[in-house]
């Protein structure tokens, strides 16, 4: 085990490759953000497949597979997607996801179209294409990684620079062209960020599954947080985390695609905030909903107690618990309110069995049910 | 042409028809990406089953996948229901985790079985004809063309045995409520029956394209008409015509079959967007043009019967006044004037003077107590 922990610290492969996806999911994880809360969560999903032409053109054409040339191609094929969605939306008046689904399946048979060609040149530099279907993380060299952290950097700082730009056209389009923002050109810009954050994953995570590290992460942070900096910001360290982890489990197993492990993890990451997350999370939910049920159910049996202790002359006498149950209609949990009623002072268990009101009960009762400034008759 | 080759189409064309069937209505719904979610989460039932009966071609693979199918459509709809992510994002959640379970359990434990994950992608219709079907020694042709076959004969009687309740859950799903139909049943039988046609084309041209043959003739079939017996026809003919035509591409360039075909939807989109007769990019810049050419020629008339009997006539009612004081070029005024008097609007004069005639006159006069 700190065998294997050793390897994973020192060795030199495992390092450049484990930075390589930080990078990416940190920027995958932090434009991603915007795609969820804009709805444009198929978006990537369209812009990923929609770049596997570009990148066995650009391979076809350039004979290189220099991965900045690869990754170009594929930002260009993965732009001209996005802006094919656009077209068939306006020009066709088509709804999005028709449009969606045409581009991310119409590109990608072509891409696969162009594949057969490469596969047939007699070159042996041909080797290495298909890991850009379901990534290979092993494959990245140190100047790849280098790439990915300076581009990656690169669209990051042009998110900060147009952090207030983002953020209004995120939240409130209509707002955002009433304050004299550009918003085509706005908008353009953030969808060609995008397209920048899945391209940088191709060759790690493939174009199959690169979409899910752009959502995964955002809609795991949104679960945390409820400011948009801090989304950001979380969403990165996650995605970051996922890249991370995932490379690891990887490199574990020989012949593993790093894509599917990556998404695996992201996902995970996923399931536990939906779960876990306080306020949000679903646990918190339930715990929520029992503390309130459990009160609406003591408050009743305060009401049953404060109308008997009014039809008893002494107000402080103890009514048997079966009184009570039944009523509660024989309702089962009566013990579990009176104890609740106990533990607040509300009421008193005065002989085993027998429970009487407390002032303070009385008191509470009146002001929670009656008018307070009546007198009791 | 070979025997082999006809085999190809044959498939190709069944293949792509049976995809179409319910692609309309997945158009219609605005569901079209569940296409793509489905598509990739059966393959996570298709590799389980696999691991459990050890045989690819055992009719258990098609149930445990078409299962898997709707249990992705599910969780989808539970995950949305717990108002902690959109649809959208619930989709793009839901389905590459099934997916990347799949590859992975696939790349780990059945590497060297013939399920490998490149056939996931491509799918393997050139091969399709080399797996027979062979009873009692004779051979009934391609295993995957009963198949496919027998889902496309399941498509077309879940169409016609339910084409009212599809039709008016898609179209209005309050009144098909009201008349007493379960929305959600159909539903999900439809999605079941999106599921088990998204597992035979899987066979055939791998997950992603799939979603080409669901999408995109029926997208195409769409702009041509606004009539849904004619779109199902429309969507069945262009799937075919892309299947054939797909083939044949391939065949040229010696590519994928499959993703030739995809191509080749996308080629037809491409040329029902550009060219429909109503909808079309073509027809409707064609349209826009007209309608400014006869908004102009109103304004024509409307300036010429202003302008009349006045003394500023002379100098205002020329051709070569009307870039002046309309701002239009002069090959627009020229443009405009012509379309008007072949209309009968107006009558030129000499030098560029322009004339209303009692039409034009009409014309300006009504349109502007309209």
């Amino acid at each position: 085990m700190l065998e294997a922990l050793q390897v994973f610290l020192f060795d030199y492969t495992f390092r450049t490759v484990a930075l390589g996806a930080a990078a990416l999911g940190a920027v995958a994880g932090a434009l991603g953000c915007f795609a969820v809360l804009r709805r444009q969560s198929l978006l990537g999903d369209a812009i990923a497949h929609a770049a596997l032409p570009g990148i066995g053109l650009a391979f076809l054409l350039t004979g290189s597979r220099a991965t900045p040339v690869l990754v170009l191609g594929a930002a260009l094929a993965g732009w001209i997607g996005t802006l094919a969605v656009m077209g068939i939306v306006r020009g066709a008046r088509l709804p999005e996801d028709t449009a969606l689904g045409i581009v991310l399946s119409v590109f990608f048979g072509f891409g696969l179209v162009i594949l057969t060609f490469v596969q047939r040149l007699p070159l042996a530099s041909q080797a290495g294409l298909e890991t850009f279907l379901w990534g290979q993380a092993a494959t990245l060299m140190a100047a790849d990684v280098q790439m990915i952290i300076i581009v990656g950097a690169g669209a990051l700082a042009l998110l900060a620079l147009f952090w207030k730009e983002f953020k209004v056209l995120t939240f409130d389009g209509a707002f955002a062209a009433s304050l004299g923002v550009p918003v085509r050109r706005v908008e353009f810009l953030l969808t060609s960020l995008l397209v920048v954050a899945i391209v940088l994953g191709l060759q790690t995570v493939g174009v199959v599954l690169m979409s899910a590290l752009v959502v995964a992460p955002a809609a795991a942070a949104r679960q945390w947080v409820d400011s948009l900096g801090l989304m950001v910001l979380l969403a990165a360290g996650l995605g970051a985390l996922a890249g991370v982890v995932g490379v690891g489990f990887s490199s574990a197993g020989s012949g593993i695609p790093t894509g599917p492990v990556i998404v695996l993890v992201a996902s995970a990451i996923v399931g536990i905030s939906l779960l876990a997350a306080p306020g949000r999370g679903l646990l918190a939910e339930v715990v929520r909903q029992r503390r309130v049920g459990r009160r609406i159910r003591a408050d009743a049996v305060l009401a049953d107690l404060y109308a008997l202790a009014m039809q008893h002359e002494d107000r402080r006498y103890g009514h048997p618990v079966a009184t009570l149950r039944a009523m509660r209609r024989g309702e089962v949990g009566i013990e579990r309110s009176l104890e609740t009623l106990g533990e607040q002072g509300w009421a008193r268990e005065l002989r085993p069995g027998s429970w009487g009101l407390t002032p303070e009960g009385e008191k509470r009762a009146r002001t929670r049910f009656l008018d307070p400034d009546e007198e009791p008759s | 042409m070979s025997g082999l080759d006809f085999e190809i189409q044959l498939l190709a064309v069944v293949v792509s028809v049976a995809c179409a069937l319910p692609g309309v209505f997945l158009v219609l719904r605005r569901m079209a990406l569940l296409s793509d979610a489905i598509s990739h989460s059966i393959l996570l039932g298709i590799v389980l089953a696999f691991f459990w009966v050890q045989d690819l071609n055992s009719p258990i693979l098609i149930l445990a996948a078409a299962a898997t199918g709707l249990l992705m459509v599910a969780m989808v709809e539970a995950l949305h229901a717990t108002r902690r992510v959109k649809e959208d994002a619930a989709i793009a959640l839901v389905f590459p985790a099934l997916f990347s379970l799949a590859v992975l359990l696939i790349s780990r434990y059945a590497g060297n079985v013939h399920l490998d994950v490149d056939a996931v992608l491509l799918g393997e219709i050139a091969f399709a004809p080399f797996r027979r079907l062979e009873v009692g020694g004779h051979d009934l042709g391609p295993r995957s063309l009963w198949m496919m076959g027998g889902i496309l004969a399941l498509n077309l009687l879940f169409l016609m045995a339910f084409y009212k309740e599809l039709k008016v859950s898609t179209f209005d799903a309050g009144l098909a409520a009201a008349m007493g139909f379960s929305p959600v049943l159909i539903q999900y039988a439809f999605m079941g029956l999106v599921s088990v046609t998204a597992v035979g084309a899987f066979d055939a041209v791998g997950s992603i394209l799939v979603v080409a043959l669901m999408i995109a003739p029926p997208a195409s079939a769409r702009l041509l008409t606004d009539r849904l017996p004619l779109m199902i026809g429309l969507s069945a003919l262009l799937a075919a015509v892309s299947a054939v035509s797909g083939f044949w591409i391939a065949r040229g360039l010696d590519a994928s079959i499959a993703g030739s075909m995809a191509t080749a939807a996308g080629l037809v989109f491409l040329l029902s967007m550009l060219l429909a007769p109503d909808r079309g990019v073509v027809a409707s810049l064609l349209r826009r043009r007209r309608q400014k050419v006869s908004f102009a020629r109103l304004m024509l008339t409307i300036h010429l019967l202003n302008h009349e009997h006045s003394p500023a006539a002379a100098e205002e009612n020329r051709l070569g006044h009307l870039s002046a004081h309309l701002r239009w070029s002069p090959d627009f005024a020229r443009q405009v004037a012509d379309r008007a008097e072949r209309d009968g609007f107006l009558d030129r004069g000499e030098g560029d003077r322009l004339h209303l005639t009692p039409l034009g006159r009409e014309a300006a006069r009504h349109f502007m107590t309209r």
